[in-house]
């Protein structure tokens, strides 16, 4: 029993799961309807759960390519502004467009974007595994000039779009359930496929972990690094297009904002180092729920939404300082400290006995 | 002359040439300095008024407060560090400096108060980089979300600033004769700018900045105090911050809690086309002001063009950034 | 030679520096076994030892780096100890490390004198700075411009700007740690003529280097380190090279004589066998500051051992032919066919494998499993698109922990919970599993314990039987002798022998190493 109990705190989904656990707690207690879910007359789910999961999803699409991203030893800045690019450039064409109904001139619209979005993610791998600049400073330079050209593309107006096939993406439902939701967790369980079933997880990770002792085993960098800034363009591309249906208008400036700094975090909570190495996709999955919980708290607990910032630097702040060395180091003397007294605790009391 | 042409024949002023360009030291700032002179000359042959004076000393007056962010950021990025909250601070204390005066407090001790809470931010900042090993990008990331939400916290909707001094800052011209005038925020941050080279280049302290990011454990073996030097640059980050939000709500004369978003990354970008690498170790706090003012000049130019749209800035920041990093690597690269 | 300029300070009693019985101990390892050494005023004094006999541990206890567990530290006979290089440097102990710890994006000035700046009115001197670094660089007859920066010098140069700032703070005793690994023969000679001015002002010096001939012509005295303990001190002119190598190497107690006399008794089969082709030539293959040019041939099936110092060229060479470093000249051919191997992928597709001596840094990956660790070589070799299936993944794992006798709780145990012993033969199944024709072993069994050795040893002389090629590199000459059917010698980044191992002793070896020529009983170049 006590055996389990110690397997599962070590797991590192431990508390990450303990976090979103609490989060969950705080709601129902605050809003007792919080976990139901009701069918409305078309069979469309609705509820607070599925809200969590129909907005967190554009952070988690984006979050899990940041995910890959950051097991090679990097980090994608761009991914809001790509957000953006796509909205700007997929909203511009169907307005454009005499036929912005039409489910063909919203497929190659979307289509367009997303090829876009791609090309952007080769322009960063170019910069990171071909010019070898550090990926920090490589993706900040799409990050600033990123919101520049969709406010080129936008002519610097907010877009608003009224076209039925793209709002579908937004607010659309599959099978009674958000399309938003369908695309992170099709996106989600696809990503896993592709980095687990064929062996491109384990390169990724032995090129976080040790990129020497990879190159010597014959291991690319080059190539895994420059799919997998493709890889999360692309699906910064996808949330963008999310973003900009659901909001029905593709605004350069705001669409996307800060996203890049919220998908980092659902991979920090979800138990990723920033460091690189192994990842955990099911962990960035654990964190982008917890950061839309914790939005979602700030609202049903009556704090002013704005509040919400402070609460991610807490989060930020608790979750660095505990994977910290130094931590570690000063945890691992308290606890030698404390089997210390502990032994000296039960020598004492079989002196005593004797 | 002729002792000039024995020491110096064309084909070594030539090499030297050479060499100054592609040092890593004094290369990307030339490189900048040439492309300001270019950018001014051209403005001024293409669009007329240009060439006046007060053309160059607007350029300061609207970006005083970036030329401050710009000298904090410089002690951090000379470090191999990077100060992502910046921006959010400015807010901070534009906001901070709104609501205080709104409630009576006087100037002084506003002002006062600012630097001190935004210095203690960066120390606090500093500590989990240097103490924690926690990444300088993750830990002023949090800084800035917490300065983000402590805005929206204290005001959401913008405050307008009427207090007396911060009104007379605001309007006061200071003139320079020829009918060309500067603000008293200009000659705060040309202050700033002064201490922060003197103290870079002639304290033990500056060298110590320029030691981490040229090698942080050589700089320790060499006896250098280079964990206290870490801590501090992000207190003098902080400090900038400040004074930089400040200057800037003299500037707009309110206090807004989206005021200065991305200001983070025009004050890197000016950093960094002003010449210092982000690798650390090399780079000039005046490269940096000069930075400051090439992106100046190239809103300037926009603006003057009138027919170009302000997205163009971004995308001319942009590109600048995509050139100058690659001119760092190049220089680097040849340098190893 | 009535009184040789050296005694004269050797018969000084009173040392700069008296480190006696030292012990400092890492977790799992006795880095230093109650070591003494001394440091006497206006006297050269050798440390030397192969890789992990404790020189720069001992170094490092010296300079305050590391604290020490027991033992005692006197300088100038009044016992010390440092909390760090600052403290030490402040007492008169100067070091100058192997790679320069200076600033290369600082001027030359800065890098002499910094810490120490002349000041006017609140600020740093410059100009005083400049003029009192270009006094101290001429004194040690160095012109350069003080307010260059450092990195546009040469690695010479800056290695003497090093001895420069350690000599300005009047320093008592200097450490030089490995100072000429990266010079020409000509910066060495200015070196030298450095040290000998100090040694001259009666300053203690303490030099490190893996060149016999440098260690010869600078000391006074020489200290061997082996294994964390003190082998002993010698006067350079009472000890002859060979002593000097086999002290340095040592004898190991044969435990293995069962598998030398099944390698022996093969020996002669083979000899008598046809004559194999050759696997792979390298022609002239030079690398600068790695080796000479040089020339290599390996047949199929032959374990060719490298012998030789640490420095001399053997990991140097290895590394090139696994395409882990790039050669700067020179060809390498393949079964007669010219190849490139300009990086571990050209040479993996070549089929050869080149095992690291750095395992941990270089070897295993140590946060994936040993499933993981045993499959990467092969897995990058097919590339990520071509997964190779769940199954037979599991079928080499196993296979190999039971035929290498990997001791781990199961393959999905991380390879840093592993013993190094056991991490070496996961590195080892990594390019087993490969199949390759040539194996690249550098300093397999290095830090590991005998029966991991044996096993390895073992291992090693199974491929060969069953036709691949071997490069093996240990410093054990015992190892090196027992294993290979060839020996090649180097020696200072040269070739100095290429024979056969028909009745090699051990001692004919350490001739070769220590004096680059055979013994007089002893004929070479069987080869050619």
């Amino acid at each position: 029993m006590k055996n389990v109990l110690n397997r599962a705190v070590g797991h590192r989904l431990f508390w990450p799961l303990v976090m979103l656990a609490a989060l969950l707690l705080i709601n129902v207690i605050a809003v007792p309807g919080f976990l139901s879910i009701t069918v409305n007359s078309e069979g469309h789910l609705f509820g607070s759960i599925i809200d969590i999961l129909r907005n967190g999803a554009p952070t988690l699409i984006i979050a899990v390519g940041m995910t890959l991203v950051i097991a090679t030893r990097g980090i994608d800045l761009s991914v809001g502004s790509v957000c953006a690019i796509a909205g700007a450039v997929a909203s511009s064409m169907i307005l454009a467009s005499p036929t912005p109904n039409n489910v063909g001139t919203v497929t190659g619209a979307l289509l367009t974007a997303l090829v876009l979005s791609l090309g952007l993610g080769l322009a960063n791998g170019l910069l990171v595994a071909g010019l070898g600049i550090q990926p920090i400073i490589s993706t900040l330079i799409l990050m600033t000039a990123g919101r520049g050209i969709a406010m080129l593309i936008t002519e610097g107006q907010i877009i608003t779009v009224n076209s039925v096939p793209f709002a579908f993406l937004g607010s659309g439902f599959i099978l009674g359930v958000p399309v938003a939701t369908v695309a992170g967790v099709l996106i989600f369980a696809l990503a896993a496929l592709l980095t687990r079933r064929t062996a491109m997880g384990l390169l990724i990770e032995a090129v976080g972990i040790n990129p020497e002792a990879s190159r010597q085993a014959g291991v690319r960098a080059r190539g895994l690094k420059f799919s997998v800034y493709a890889l999360c363009a692309l699906l910064a591309g996808i949330a963008g297009l999310i973003l900009t249906s659901n909001q029905t208008a593709a605004d350069a400036n705001n669409t996307g904002l800060f996203i890049e700094l919220d998908a980092i975090l659902a991979v920090v909570i979800g138990g990723t180092s920033l460091a690189g190495g192994r990842y955990s996709l099911a962990g960035t999955l654990v964190g982008a729920l917890i950061i839309q919980t914790l939005v979602t708290t700030v609202y049903t607990v009556g704090i002013p939404p704005i509040a919400t910032m402070v609460f991610k630097a807490a989060v930020v702040t608790a979750v660095c300082l505990l994977q910290s060395p130094t931590t570690a180091a000063a945890l691992e003397r308290w606890r030698s400290r404390l089997a210390t007294r502990h032994l000296q605790g039960v020598a004492a009391k079989a002196g005593a006995a004797r | 002359m002729t002792t000039l042409s024995a020491s110096l024949t064309p084909r070594r002023l030539l090499d030297r040439v050479v060499d100054v360009f592609t040092s890593p030291k004094s290369g990307p700032v030339l490189v900048t300095a040439i492309l300001f002179l270019l950018m001014y000359v051209g403005g001024g042959l293409r669009y007329h008024g240009f060439f006046a004076g007060q053309v160059v000393l607007n350029l300061l007056i609207d970006n005083a407060y970036l030329i401050v962010l710009a000298v904090g950021m410089t002690f951090v990025i000379l470090t191999g560090g990077i100060d992502l909250s910046v921006g959010a601070v400015v807010a901070l204390s534009t906001i901070i400096a709104a609501r205080l005066l709104q409630l009576g407090w006087s100037p002084g001790v506003v002002i006062v108060l600012i630097l001190i809470i935004t210095s203690l931010l960066g120390l606090l900042v500093g500590l989990m980089i240097q103490v924690f090993k926690v990444q300088p990008f993750i830990a002023t990331l949090a800084a800035m979300f917490l300065s983000r939400g402590l805005c929206y916290i204290i005001a959401k909707e913008s405050i307008t600033i009427s207090n007396p001094f911060f009104k007379a800052m605001a309007n006061i011209r200071i003139s320079l004769g020829y009918r060309l005038s500067i603000t008293p925020s200009v000659v705060i941050a040309l202050v700033v700018l002064v201490i922060a080279v003197w103290v870079l280049q002639y304290t033990r302290f500056g060298r110590t900045t320029y030691a981490i990011g040229g090698g942080e454990q050589s700089g320790m073996l060499m006896g250098l105090p280079t964990a206290r030097t870490k801590v501090l640059v992000y207190v003098i980050s902080g400090f900038c911050s400040g004074l930089a939000g400040v200057l800037f709500s003299f500037y707009t004369l309110s206090g807004y809690a989206l005021s200065a978003v991305g200001t983070e990354m025009d004050a890197i970008a000016a950093v960094v086309i002003g010449g210092t690498l982000l690798t650390g170790g090399y780079g000039f706090v005046l490269g940096s002001a000069l930075g400051v003012l090439v992106l100046g000049l190239i809103q300037t130019v926009i603006s003057f063009e009138g027919t170009l749209s302000s997205w163009w800035t971004k995308i001319f920041i942009g590109a600048l950034l995509l050139v100058f990093i690659i001119l760092q690597k190049v220089l680097t690269s040849r340098r190893t | 030679m009535e009184e040789s300029p050296a005694t004269a300070p050797l018969e000084n009693p009173a040392p700069v520096v008296e480190m006696t019985d030292i012990s400092i101990s890492f977790p799992g390892v006795k880095a230093l076994d109650a070591v003494s050494f001394r440091m006497f005023p206006g006297e050269v004094h050798s440390l030397l030892g192969e890789n992990g006999a404790g020189k720069s541990t001992l170094i490092k206890a010296l300079t305050g780096v590391y604290s020490i567990d027991s033992g005692v530290i006197r300088l100038d006979g009044r016992k010390v100890t440092f909390s760090g290089p600052a403290q030490a440097q402040a007492a008169g102990i100067s070091t100058v490390y192997q790679e320069v710890n200076l600033l290369g994006n600082l001027t030359v000035a800065e890098n002499v004198m910094l810490g120490r700046e002349p000041r006017r009115f609140g600020g740093i001197n410059w100009r005083a700075m400049r003029k009192r670094s270009a006094e101290i660089l001429s004194g040690l007859h160095l012109n350069i411009d003080p307010g260059s920066l450092l990195n546009s010098h040469s690695l010479a140069i800056q290695q003497l700007v090093a001895i420069a700032r350690a000599i300005d703070v009047q320093a008592k005793a200097l450490i030089l740690d490995e100072p000429t690994s990266s010079l020409d023969t000509e910066e060495v000679a200015e070196l030298f003529r450095v040290i000998r001015t100090l040694k001259d002002s009666g300053v203690a010096i303490l030099f490190v280097s893996h060149f016999l001939e440098q260690v010869y012509e600078i000391s006074d005295r020489l200290t061997v380190l082996r294994n964390g303990q003190l082998v002993g001190e010698y006067l350079t002119e009472e000890l002859l090279r060979i002593d000097l190598v086999q002290a340095m190497i040592g004898k190991e107690l044969s435990v293995l004589d069962d598998l030398e006399a099944q390698v022996h008794s093969t020996e002669k089969d083979r000899a008598v066998g046809a004559k194999s082709r050759t696997f792979v030539e390298a022609r002239r293959l030079t690398r600068k500051g790695a080796i000479a040019p040089m020339d290599l041939s390996i047949d199929e099936g032959e374990v060719v051992g490298l012998a030789g110092l640490l420095g001399s060229g053997r990991t140097e060479l290895a590394r090139l032919l696994g395409g882990v470093d790039r050669a700067d000249s020179g060809q390498v051919s393949v079964h007669g066919e010219p190849v490139k191997l300009r990086t571990p992928r050209q040479a993996i597709k070549h089929r050869i494998a080149y095992s690291s001596e750095n395992r941990r840094s270089e070897g295993v990956v140590d946060e994936l499993s040993v499933r993981d660790n045993i499959i990467l070589a092969l897995q990058a070799d097919r590339g990520w698109l071509r997964p190779i299936p769940r199954k037979r993944q599991d079928e080499l794992a196993a296979s190999y922990i039971e035929a290498l006798n990997i001791k781990t709780p199961n393959a999905d145990a991380l390879v840093r919970n592993l013993s190094g012993g056991n991490q070496q033969k996961v590195l080892l199944a990594r390019w087993l599993a490969i199949a390759p024709r040539l194996l690249i072993l550098d300093e397999p069994t290095r830090g590991i314990d005998i029966g991991a050795k044996a096993e390895i040893q073992k291992l090693v002389y199974g491929l060969a039987e069953n036709g691949m090629s071997v490069l093996f590199i240990s410093a054990e000459l015992e190892e090196v002798l027992r294993l290979s059917n060839r020996i090649v010698v180097l020696r200072d980044r040269k070739k100095v022998a290429d024979l056969p191992n028909d009745g090699l002793s051990v001692d004919a070896l350490l001739t070769l190493i220590a004096e680059g020529a055979p013994a007089p009983s002893h004929t070479i170049g069987a080869e050619s």
